[in-house]
Parts: structure tokens; C-alpha cells; sequence
């Protein structure tokens, strides 16, 4: 593939044929637990997408510049964690403080997402992929927005089924892990579409 | 060897290091919001505290108890409080516990809401009459094969002031069985006569942690410290006639109740059905027996779901509705109170409602 354009299909790629929910199934916990309604949805995907965008890139820098150097990155792990812990905390206190419509929709949800998988999921391909920091950043931008597209349209869903009749002994967890399921497969549709290595 | 080991703790210490100082700074400037001021009932009361904490946080700790089962992390509902200014927006982890009624009245969750600025908030008077005890255990009685009467002796402070059928917390400290301290709300049995005792009737549950406590490690002269009273669950003063209604351990505010009437002298026609499986889980009878001489009018009815053969029962049998729905003929000018399990709660509310006893004139306490 023409290496300029290579960014911008690993942005794609990572909304939709690799989306990292369906395809990954990283960060089910939030996504099982949340997508009860559309509006908590809606703020916890946007708080996802803006975790994932500069944390990636972040701990690129820290990889790149602290860990390699050192021969320490089998350390990545601890690393990872830490920085993306310490950013979300610092990130929810200024918003708190500085934006009260902001700290509504998005800031309590950041605590939420700290020790969500998918966040260090990112971080972690991003090594394994060799990505550069720019590509980092497209492909936690994406990354986060083919979650946030994943818990949206769970969200549409588990709210029509209110009104379905579900069986008794799939009720709550169950009816929503075989739709996480369906859903799985009909993102696998896309897979044909970006081929990269 | 070695030096790769020094390196690799000298390079993640930095990294923990550099940001545990951002935090430090942060939480010294953006998340420092100096000392609020909290105006309590329109000024009747105005508490300094350190800004930037849960609203419920900040208020225990100056000694305004909020009733709260969860602990703050916003999952019971309980710490409902009303914020007339200065508490932002609600949040989306507060509405699911939250009516549109509640929202027009400015009810907000305390442990939700966050003292960043000045606030005013009004909660009701009996609140400043909710304090922490330090108590010492007098006695521990066997009431039934699974309930034990504990009656606690307050040290610290020496009187409490209650109404007959409110409920006090207890604190369970950490034991082998729980790795942190939590609390349990069980109601008084003793009557608000005698402010320097607290005696409680706790069954045990099967793996409870407050009930594990007191029922296998809990001894007499021990420590424990309880806090309240709390409750609207209290004997409305009124010429109406009253039925109690209890199974189990519900008989503890029933009997407050009735030794408050007994002290009063109470005139009121008074029913009081006490449900019971069989006759090992009756007790107290004598003292209701007692109480049938001293309180006139009032009639004390035990029935047996299921007596046992060796149990010689003369009495009421059936299932508790069944026994009321016998008994009381017409129930519109009558109160009604219940304590007990929500399942017996919610099917005693349906008979009082065929018996035509007003829906606001129903009174219960479900655990």
C-alpha cells in the first residue's frame, strides 16, 4: 500500500475491520455494564475516544524515549498503566474544576475507563504494530471511535428490546452478549475492505 | 545483572515519581477549593469544611449523620438530601434514583454532589437529633432458636431521644468474617421512655455480616458504637383504631410501640397480629400477654403458619393474611402498621387495601 496513504487506512481500519470491541473484544465490561441507555453511552463513548486519542500517542513517547533506550520494554505493561491512570485522574480534575456541562456528559465517566482494557489494549498494539506517533494517534482516535460506535449502536439496540420479549433465562447479560455477538459478526462484513499486514 | 534490575526500578520509580508530584501539584491547585461554607436549614446551623469532598463526606464529618446503607459510592439512594443553591447540575449518576417529583423539589444525592462552592441545604430537624453512641453490651438473650435480644447500654453520649419504631445503625466492626467495617440498620424494641438503653432483636441471617457478628462473636460487655435514631416508621398520634402487623424480628418497633403506648395510656382500639412459621419461632408471649392487661383494648393474635403436631396450638392458624382478613371486618377508620419481609409486607398491603384501610394511613418497614 502507498505509504502516505497508510495513516488514514489504519484509521479506518481500526473503526471498522478492526474495530477493537468486536474484533478484540477488549473493554466488554464497560460496554456490557453501560449500554443500558443512550445518553450514559454517548458520555462514556466521547470520554473513550478522547482517553484512547492521547493516551496512544502518549505512551508512544514514553516507550519510544524512556523504555527503549534502556532495553526496559518488557516494563510497557507497568509503564502503560501508570501513565494512563495518572492522565485520566489529572484529566477529570481539570474538568471538573473548569467545566461543569463538560465534568456532567464526560468527566464522571473517565474514572470508569481507567483500568478499561481496551485503553491499554491501544497502547499495547501500538507497540506490537510498530506504529510511528502520528499513526498512534489516528489509530487511538479510531480505536476509540469504532468503541464509541460499538456502545452507540448497543445502546439503540438494548433500548428497543425494552419493549421485546425477551425469554426469561436470557434476560440482562445474556440476551446482550449474544447481540454483542451478532454484532461481532455483521462488523466482520467489513473485513474484506482494508487489507493491512 | 544487577544494574539492569537498578535500572529498571530507577526508570519506572522516575516515571511514578514525576507523575505522583504532577498529582500532588494538581491536587494542591485545580483540585484545591479552599474552605465552603455549608448553610444547614436556612442558616440555622453553618458548617466550615474543606471544598472539593462529597457533600455526605463533608457533613459526617462534622457530625450531621445523612442515612446512608451503600457508603457513598451512589448505589442505595438513601442519602437524599435537599440543595437549595450551590450544588450544580445533576449528575447522570444520580437520576436513576431520582423522581421528577424529587427533581422539583430540589432533592439531590448527597454522596453525589460535590461542595465546591457555597452550598444551602435543608434536611429535616431530626437529623440534629442523629448522633454516634458509644455503647456497651448489658445482655444477650436467646428470644427464639434464630433471634437474639441485645440490649445495649449508651456510655458516650448517656441519652438518645427517640419515637417508638424508629431504627438505629449498627456498626459492625472488621472481624474474621468481613475485611472491612460496615453498618446495619435494625429497629429498636425499647421505648422511647428509656433514653439510656437501646435494645435491638436481630435473627440471624444466613452468612450476614452484621447478624454472623452478633450472633457467634459478639459478647456481654463489649464495645459498639451505633448511630441514629432515624425513620418516619413511628406511631402517628391519632384517635384511629390500630392494627400492628409483624412476623420475625418486626416485632422489635411493634413492641417499642406498644410499651410507649402502654406508658401513655393509649385508649385506641389496638389489633397486633404476629405471624409465625411454628411455635419455636413464637416469643415474647408473655410479655404481650402482659401487655393485653395493662393496655386497654389492645389484643395481641399469634398465628402459626405451619404448627407443628408437638406444638398442642390452640390458636390462629393460616397464613398471616388470611388470619387478618378474618378478623378485621372493616378497616376505614383504622391505621395500619407492618414490619417484616417485603414479600409479607406487599401481600399484607393488598389485604388492607380489600379491608379498605386508606393507602396514607398504612405505615410499614420492610427488611
Amino acid at each position: 500500500m502507498n505509504e502516505s496513504i497508510m495513516p488514514f487506512a489504519i484509521f479506518f481500519a481500526s473503526i471498522f475491520t478492526g474495530n477493537i470491541l468486536l474484533t478484540n473484544y477488549l473493554g466488554m465490561c464497560s460496554f456490557l455494564s453501560v449500554s443500558k441507555e443512550l445518553k450514559t453511552s454517548l458520555g462514556l463513548g466521547a470520554a473513550v475516544i478522547f482517553v484512547m486519542a492521547t493516551t496512544t500517542p502518549l505512551n508512544w513517547l514514553v516507550y519510544r524515549y524512556l523504555l527503549i533506550p534502556f532495553g526496559l520494554d518488557y516494563l510497557r505493561f507497568i509503564a502503560f498503566i501508570i501513565v494512563i491512570a495518572a492522565f485520566v485522574q489529572l484529566t477529570e480534575m481539570v474538568i471538573e474544576r473548569y467545566s461543569e456541562p463538560l465534568y456532567q456528559s464526560l468527566g464522571i465517566f473517565l474514572p470508569l475507563i481507567t483500568v478499561n482494557c481496551a485503553i491499554l489494549g491501544a497502547s499495547l498494539f501500538m507497540v506490537i504494530r510498530e506504529y510511528t506517533l502520528f499513526t498512534s494517534f489516528l489509530f487511538g482516535l479510531g480505536s476509540g471511535i469504532g468503541w464509541f460506535i460499538a456502545i452507540i449502536a448497543m445502546a439503540g439496540i438494548r433500548q428497543k428490546l425494552k419493549n421485546a420479549k425477551v425469554p426469561p433465562g436470557l434476560e440482562g447479560p445474556g440476551i446482550t452478549l449474544v447481540i454483542a455477538g451478532f454484532m461481532a459478526m455483521a462488523f466482520m462484513g467489513f473485513s474484506g475492505m482494508i487489507a493491512l499486514s | 545483572m544487577v544494574i539492569t534490575l537498578l535500572i529498571s526500578i530507577g526508570i519506572i520509580s522516575l516515571l511514578s515519581v514525576f507523575l505522583a508530584i504532577l498529582m500532588v501539584i494538581a491536587d494542591a491547585t485545580i483540585g484545591n477549593y479552599g474552605t465552603v461554607k455549608i448553610s444547614i436549614n436556612d442558616g440555622s446551623k453553618v458548617l466550615e469544611v474543606d471544598g472539593g469532598q462529597p457533600l455526605l463526606r463533608a457533613l459526617n464529618q462534622e457530625g450531621v449523620f445523612i442515612p446512608s446503607a451503600c457508603g457513598g459510592r451512589g448505589s442505595c439512594g438513601l442519602c437524599k438530601v435537599k440543595v437549595v443553591s450551590g450544588g450544580g447540575d445533576y449528575l447522570p449518576t444520580e437520576l436513576p434514583f431520582i423522581s421528577d417529583e424529587e427533581r422539583k423539589q430540589l432533592i439531590r444525592l448527597s454522596c453525589q454532589v460535590k461542595v465546591k462552592t457555597d452550598v444551602a441545604i435543608v434536611i429535616p430537624e431530626e437529623l440534629f437529633l442523629v448522633k454516634e453512641f458509644t455503647t456497651v453490651v448489658e445482655s444477650i438473650k436467646d428470644l427464639t432458636h434464630d433471634i437474639k435480644q441485645v440490649t445495649l447500654s449508651l456510655k458516650d453520649p448517656t441519652e438518645i431521644s427517640t419515637k417508638a419504631g424508629q431504627y438505629i445503625q449498627f456498626v459492625v466492626p472488621e472481624y474474621e468474617d468481613s475485611d472491612e467495617s460496615v453498618y446495619r440498620a435494625y429497629s429498636m424494641a425499647s421505648p422511647p421512655g428509656d433514653s439510656k438503653h437501646v435494645e435491638l432483636e436481630i435473627r440471624l441471617v444466613p452468612n450476614g455480616i452484621c447478624t454472623t457478628y452478633v450472633h457467634k462473636h459478639l459478647k456481654e460487655g463489649d464495645e459498639v458504637i451505633i448511630n441514629g435514631p432515624y425513620g418516619e416508621f413511628y406511631l402517628r398520634d391519632t384517635e384511629r383504631n390500630i392494627i400492628f402487623i409483624a412476623g420475625g424480628s418486626g416485632m422489635a418497633p411493634i413492641k417499642s410501640m406498644l410499651l410507649d403506648m402502654e406508658k401513655k395510656g393509649s385508649t385506641r382500639k389496638t389489633t397486633y397480629f404476629f405471624g409465625a412459621r411454628s411455635k419455636r419461632d413464637l416469643f415474647l408471649l408473655d410479655e404481650m400477654k402482659a401487655l393485653e392487661k395493662t393496655i386497654p383494648n389492645f389484643t395481641f393474635v399469634p398465628a402459626l403458619s405451619e404448627p407443628q403436631a408437638e406444638d398442642k396450638w390452640e390458636g390462629e392458624v393460616g397464613l398471616i393474611t388470611d388470619v387478618v382478613r378474618r378478623m378485621v371486618s372493616e378497616g376505614s377508620n383504622s391505621e395500619a402498621y407492618l414490619c417484616g419481609s417485603p414479600g409479607m409486607i406487599d401481600a399484607c398491603i393488598k389485604v388492607l387495601h380489600e379491608l379498605e384501610v386508606p393507602p396514607e394511613n398504612v405505615f410499614y418497614d420492610k427488611f
